[in-house]
């Protein structure tokens, strides 16, 4: 059974890592659905959050082969269901005149933020699960979408530990 | 005091332990040239033809004598000729450091001339790699690659470092400490379950991996075997861990495997895999291969349990701690004697016996060089039937004697290889089993054992084709046998004596025993065997299949 997971991992922070982590997948034919990668508190290490679709065979693998590049520090898998996610948009939508208020409305109702605007455009902002990002993509189509940006899932473990 | 980069590599490849070096100088290195200049008293450095036939005498440097082999190449094609060396090493996790020259810092991704993103290039093939860009980092570089290569299971790396930082100076510090990789302790959370299938099986079979050549954990193997009444099969790289001459040893398994190794592995109701990863050549079928037996995994890397066939208990970690652990528990639980089990292996042996005759075939020629050589001798081989010819009727007796190219199939493996042996030994006889396409592809190494007065003999079976691709096009293209036929006219004696070594035809397998004594204690000798076309290496199970589906 295939299913979405996430893998969270702290990879030293210098180039080339990122290839050495996307070549393990991309060698065993292996999908990313999204890759999120920045600096930690500590520059010295980047945090990526990445996540796939495959069978339990495919993430044990996944697991076990990223445990063993030198430059990665830490694998864990996050719990889809419990883990802490979030993802953000940059959504580009067409604007006409009788549009304006509803769009307004759908990104106020979505806790967006309007980042720029032109007399026939508009960028908002949307933070949240990928659930809902992919709801307000759904009700913007009907208004007119010119261009989506996502960053991809980044996402923490549950509670303190 | 500032030394140079170049400086630093050397004094701290010496300070490793480092005493041979497999090099080609060109552009890009020849300030890590001129350092080894200095230090030719120390470091010897060994000139292949061919950068690729370094790459493979480092690597079978290491398989034989246990410690890292080191290659030395230019940047650019000096890199890329690398390549299948790295491919090979890192398929039979064998620890070789790889370092490269390249373009300088500034000018690495331009396309200067012969600036090849090596590092990328090789990605997929290496333990780990780096490019060094800062001076200041370069000798904790050098001092993390050994280790790296050497700790946990082993594989290549490889070190990229550009001219610029080969000319800059630094500090060398003769007392850096020697990293230390920490290894993770043995995971034996299934210990006793282990235990317990063991003591519960009526047919235990255990089979051998390369990591049991690799941890010289044979002796063990060997008195896990008695200790619960198991044979042992293995897989083409275990072969030599465990005597041929061990009663209770089978042989290899797999698809040109024994067909007694097989038979028992097939029938057996527990699998225990030491330092082995259940590679396709071994399994067959995947899916019907555990299907009726337990599975025992006992490995050092994590990610080969449950890769290829699903474990009931895994052991994982060194097997150097695992095994002596797993001998002791188990001498507390009284052990079956397993008598019809045994009786069955003997009965399965006697059947599978070979019988040698005078017969000018690759089976009495095998066994004939077999008998004429010490058990303590290396033999390399290449890739192909001869290499399976040689799996199976030469009887390993020693650990480390055979070195082949296992994971990857690297036709040309062997001249590389067989030089790299024997200067392990001290340049000691070597014997190289090789086949016309694969001594084709790095014959021009016969110059490199000439110039070295290595002793290597060269046993090249002559069937004028492609073998293995042959065999497989008549057993399954029905006979077409497109572009496997190999009419060329080569004279190899006259071949060998323009190279300076010493050259033999030989037709019967008295003609092979005159030539194998008329060696010369110097140098190499190729021994030209030819033999039938359509010889095939058997038994042999089809791809996929399982023993039900052996051809022999």
């Amino acid at each position: 059974m295939t299913e979405k997971f996430i893998i969270g991992i702290i990879v030293s922070n210098h180039f080339g890592v990122l290839n050495r982590v996307a070549g393990l997948y991309a060698k065993r034919g292996y999908n990313i659905d999204s890759l999120a990668v920045g600096e930690t508190d500590d520059p010295k290490y980047s945090r990526m959050t990445i996540v796939s679709t495959g069978d339990e065979y495919m993430k044990n693998q996944v697991i076990e082969q990223l445990k063993k590049l030198h430059d990665v520090k830490m694998v864990v898998l996050l719990d889809k269901d419990s883990a802490v996610s979030v993802e953000h948009m940059l959504i580009k939508l067409e604007l006409s005149k009788e549009d304006k208020t509803t769009i307004s409305d759908l990104i106020n109702d979505y806790g967006g933020n309007v980042m720029d605007f032109g007399a026939d455009f508009i960028t908002a902002e949307i933070s949240g699960s990928s659930e809902k990002i992919e709801r307000f993509i759904e009700a913007a189509k009907k208004i007119g979408i010119l261009e989506v940006c996502r960053s991809g899932l980044i996402s923490i473990a549950q509670g303190k530990g | 005091m500032k030394i140079s980069g170049a400086a630093i590599l050397v004094e701290e490849l010496i300070r490793q332990g480092v005493r041979i070096i497999f090099g080609y100088p060109g552009g890009y290195v020849l300030n890590i040239y001129d350092e080894l200049y200095k230090k030719a008293d120390v470091i010897e450095h060994i000139l292949p033809a061919h950068e690729q036939g370094g790459a493979h005498a480092a690597d079978a440097y290491a398989r034989s004598s246990g410690k890292t082999g080191v290659v030395l190449a230019t940047g650019g094609p000096g890199a890329t000729n690398l390549v299948t060396g790295i491919a090979n090493a890192y398929l039979d996790s064998v620890p070789v450091v790889f370092i490269t020259g390249n373009v300088p810092v500034p000018m690495l991704g331009q396309d200067a001339f012969q600036d090849i993103d090596i590092v990328g290039v090789t990605l997929p093939i290496v333990k780990h790699s780096y490019i060094v860009k800062d001076i200041a980092h370069l000798q904790q570089i050098i001092n993390q690659a050994f280790q790296i290569a050497a700790t946990g299971r082993k594989g290549p790396v490889h070190i990229d470092i550009p001219k610029d930082v080969q000319q800059g100076f630094y500090d060398y510090d003769p007392n850096l400490p020697i990293c230390d990789i920490p290894s993770t302790p043995p995971k034996l959370n299934q210990l006793n379950a282990a235990i317990e299938l063991i003591s519960s099986s009526q047919r235990p079979y255990i089979y051998c991996g390369g990591g049991v050549a690799s941890a010289d954990i044979g002796g063990e193997i060997q008195s896990f075997s008695k200790q619960i009444n198991a044979p042992i099969g293995m897989s083409m790289m275990g072969i030599g861990s465990v005597p041929a001459s061990f009663e209770l040893n089978l042989g290899m398994n797999g698809m040109h495997g024994r067909y007694a190794s097989n038979a028992a592995m097939s029938e057996a109701d527990l699998i225990i895999a030491a330092g082995a990863r259940f590679s396709d050549r071994a399994t067959g079928n995947a899916g019907k291969y555990s299907a009726n037996t337990s599975v025992i995994h006992i490995d050092i890397d994590s990610a080969e349990i449950g890769k290829n066939i699903r474990a009931d208990a895994e052991l994982c970690g060194d097997l150097r701690e695992i095994m002596p652990l797993l001998i002791e528990k188990l001498a507390y639980v009284p052990q079956q004697s397993r008598g019809s089990w045994i009786n069955r292996i003997k009965t399965l042996k006697d059947e599978d016996s070979t019988r040698f005759t005078d017969k000018f075939i690759p089976k009495n020629i095998i066994h004939t060089v077999n008998k004429f050589h010490g058990e303590n001798t290396v033999i390399t081989t290449d890739v192909g039937q001869h290499q399976m010819w040689v799996a199976g009727y030469y009887m390993f007796n020693k650990p480390r004697t055979l070195i082949s190219s296992g994971g990857l199939g690297a036709m040309g493996y062997g001249m590389g290889a067989a030089i790299g042996a024997c200067i392990a030994s001290g340049k000691k006889r070597t014997v190289l089993f090789t086949g016309d396409g694969s001594f084709g592809m790095n014959l021009t190494e016969l110059a490199t054992a000439v110039t070295y007065k290595l002793p290597i003999t060269i046993i090249l079976l002559n069937n004028n084709a492609l073998g293995m691709v042959r065999q497989w096009q008549t057993l399954f293209f029905e006979n077409r046998h497109s572009n496997s036929s190999l009419e060329r006219i080569t004279d190899f004696p006259a071949l060998a004596a323009a190279f300076g070594a010493t050259g033999f035809l030989a037709n019967t397998i008295l003609e092979l025993k005159t030539a194998l004594k008329n060696v010369p204690r110097q140098g190499p000798c190729v021994i030209e065997c030819k033999i039938g076309i359509d010889e095939m290496a058997l038994p042999m199970i089809p791809s996929g299949g399982d023993i039900s589906d052996m051809i022999r």
